[in-house]
């Protein structure tokens, strides 16, 4: 029966995608365009359309072309010495399922990703045919994220961005040694001339729709990375390091780290019982929002001396403890930048604050309804002057106070899951 | 100027509170309570029964964007809440807006002021994620859905779905408030719906639901477990409506022509039947 026969291919190329942590629709919206299918999410935020066991969420049809994979990355479980079971999706059956999941509200869209099937070429080739039977056969006006395959040529990205609202090339690891020692087929060069080619190809397409408002939009969504956290040695600087200079130099609209599940048996690689990294993974990303909403630099969070992130508390807490220059913040009288530094407060109460003050000055009992958190700002505000807590603790207090807050929101121990996104 | 104690009861329409706060301020009363129709109780209080007058709800809504414009749609959010007693809440804001003026709108920890925030924001959030957590399910062409939220959230999911669904014809019922957003052809409506229930699955649609479910099971990576996480993202009560965590009985699809298909009549069977009880048992054939 045919319907067996692609439940059997879903299985075995969802599978091999589901260590893709990238599942986001943000940033493009895009409502209903006349004779089309679908529009993209109408909230900034995303959209979650479901959570899968291990509380990750699920936005998109996340899957691969083809598992048929014809490279040798060690850390891979679809590298082409694995003994797996192999499918390939034909563009016709991929495209109709994507469209029957978003017609019953399943997904937002399509997560297209691929082993490398006979050559780079070939495989975007069979991609952009999935694609464009989507997008001009279907009329589907969803989302579509896709992988822009290392060593493709560039007129066939410039064809997938076309199609595409997002691309990603994944770097996988950290530093070029890690990659030579493990990804043999793959080269920084490889890596880096793709997402170089997506970010000035997104340069050029925003000159071009200032001219044109109707030129075709290439990548709107930008694009995304991911890297892998505890399969090779590298700090946590130096990935946070590595992800600034990303969003810096590329524009990179995200960076996904991956805490490394052991799947293959190799002396080169954690061995097979390893558990995930998943604290240190949650602590990138919460470092990782320091940097994009925050206004924080990776050389303020790490430096030589403290290379890692503490696994007790959390990147702003330490960033504070290790700051006690920069506080108390005076909640009344402080600029935006300056609440934003103060633990316990986020992107939304910082702004509540600055329009409720202008009609009258704020109290430590208001600061609760705000949002802000004040198990973890009293130690750093005042409000009119006055200390928001009554007690005057030394620095060490306040450290102990802080690690036991943070216990009680993660009971878990480490090797669990924490990251929310 | 003297206030009498007075208990209020209205239609349970937003002009209707609006038309309660009209009369207060035209008797100069106090009302120690707002209930609509169907809440009345039996007390002491004295009851009147305000009818709903368009051109006096018209006077309130008025007389509040003049205040701010963002009053009105403010407070027909409030009024789509599960917040408890939130007629007499909202006549108290109001109240309150009237004394202190446009400030009051800034002033969001403000006792009567904050409540209502809450909720609105409370409302806001299950809105959100019904967006990605409504399942649609495939009857003769149409579109059909079943959520049990805790807010009257079909007005605000109404523009993103008829949005995306503009070529479908779709309806999402609203169980715990017996509604129906119902769209069609470009027109879409709200409208009441006492009872109703899903016909079993077409084949095509078992074998959706059944890729689904595998996909979803599939997805998950086992090394990194984490149900209370899943639990905190996604709360059980949205559960019992998503096709996940439903089971069709027989995990493989019924062949062409079989029972489960033949009990599907040539009359759409998903298209809503208004008032008449619809016994056609549980959403899923067991």
């Amino acid at each position: 029966m045919i319907a067996m026969e692609l439940l059997d291919k879903l299985t075995i190329l969802a599978d091999a995608a589901k260590y893709d942590a990238a599942c986001t629709s943000s940033v493009v919206r895009r409502g209903f365009q006349e004779g089309k299918i679908g529009n993209t999410s109408s909230s900034l935020a995303g959209c979650c359309h479901s959570f899968s066991a291990d509380g990750r969420c699920i936005t998109l049809l996340k899957v691969l072309l083809s598992n048929d994979c014809c490279y040798e990355c060690k850390y891979c479980v679809n590298r082409r010495s694995n003994d797996t079971p192999r499918a390939s999706f034909s563009p016709e059956e991929l495209a109709e399922l994507t469209i029957q999941f978003y017609r019953r509200n399943y997904i937002e869209g399509l997560f297209l990703s691929s082993g490398v099937l006979r050559s780079p070429d070939y495989t975007m080739e069979l991609m952009i045919r999935t694609l464009s039977i989507l997008r001009n056969e279907y009329r589907f006006n969803g989302y579509i994220h896709a992988k822009a395959i290392p060593g493709a040529a560039a007129e066939l990205v410039e064809q997938l961005g076309m199609l595409a609202d997002r691309l990603s090339v994944n770097i996988e690891l950290p530093s070029e040694s890690s990659l030579r020692l493990l990804a043999p087929n793959k080269t920084k060069q490889s890596v880096l001339r793709p997402m170089r080619y997506i970010a000035e190809r997104g340069d050029e397409n925003r000159r071009e729709l200032v001219k044109y408002r109707h030129a075709p939009r290439f990548s709107p969504a930008g694009q995304s990375t991911q890297l892998i956290v505890g399969a090779t040695p590298e700090s946590d600087r130096h990935i946070l390091t590595l992800t600034q200079s990303l969003y810096d130099k590329y524009r990179l609209k995200r960076v996904f780290y991956s805490a490394y599940v052991p799947v293959v048996e190799s002396t080169l690689l954690p061995s097979l019982d390893t558990k995930p990294p998943l604290l240190r993974e949650h602590r990138l990303y919460q470092a990782d929002w320091l940097l994009r909403f925050y206004g924080f630099r990776a050389e303020e969070l790490l430096d030589d001396d403290a290379p890692d992130f503490n696994p007790l508390l959390d990147p702003k807490c330490c960033w504070a403890l290790r700051h006690r220059e920069f506080f108390p913040v005076e909640v009344n009288r402080a600029d935006y930048e300056a609440l934003l530094r103060v633990p316990g407060i986020g992107v939304v109460s910082a702004r509540r604050i600055l329009a409720a003050r202008r009609v009258g000055s704020l109290r430590a009992e208001d600061l609760k309804k705000l949002g802000v958190v004040m198990k973890r700002a009293q130690y750093f505000l005042t409000c009119n002057g006055a200390l928001a807590t009554p007690i005057r603790l030394s620095p060490e207090g306040v450290m102990q106070n802080l690690i036991a807050t943070e216990q009680k929101s993660l009971p878990m121990a480490q090797g669990e899951q924490l990251s929310l996104f | 100027m003297s206030w009498r104690e007075i208990i209020y009861q209205y239609d349970g329409s937003f002009e209707g509170i609006l038309c309660c706060i009209f009369e207060s301020y035209t008797q100069k009363e106090l009302p120690t309570a707002i209930v609509c129709d169907e809440e009345l109780e039996p007390c002491l209080f004295e009851i009147r029964r305000i009818t709903t007058d368009r051109e006096h709800a018209g006077r309130i809504y008025r007389s509040l964007r003049k205040i701010s414009p963002d009053v009105g749609p403010f407070l027909r959010r409030v009024y789509l809440t599960a917040l408890a007693e939130k007629e007499l809440l909202m006549y108290r804001f109001v109240a309150k807006l009237y004394r202190e003026g446009a400030p009051l709108l800034r002033r969001f920890t403000d006792n009567d002021y904050e409540p209502l925030l809450k909720a609105v924001r409370h409302m806001n959030g299950e809105a959100h994620l019904l967006k990605g957590f409504i399942r649609f399910s495939e009857f003769d062409g149409v579109l059909a859905s079943e959520i049990t939220p805790k807010n009257r959230v079909l007005p605000l999911l109404r523009s993103h779905f008829c949005d995306r669904y503009r070529n479908e014809a779709f309806f999402i019922y609203d169980k715990t408030h017996a509604e129906a957003l119902l769209y069609s052809r470009g027109v879409s409506r709200i409208v009441p719906l006492e009872a109703f229930s899903m016909a079993p699955p077409s084949a095509e649609e078992a074998t959706y639901r059944l890729l689904w479910r595998r996909f979803y099971e599939t997805i998950a990576i086992r090394e990194r477990e984490n149900p209370r996480l899943r639990m905190s993202n996604m709360p059980k009560r949205f559960w019992d409506n998503m096709t996940e965590f439903q089971t069709d009985g027989s995990l493989i699809p019924p062949p062409e022509g079989s029972p489960a298909d033949a009990a599907l009549p040539a009359a759409p069977a998903a298209k809503p039947a208004p008032v008449t009880p619809s016994i056609r048992g549980p959403f899923l054939p067991v």
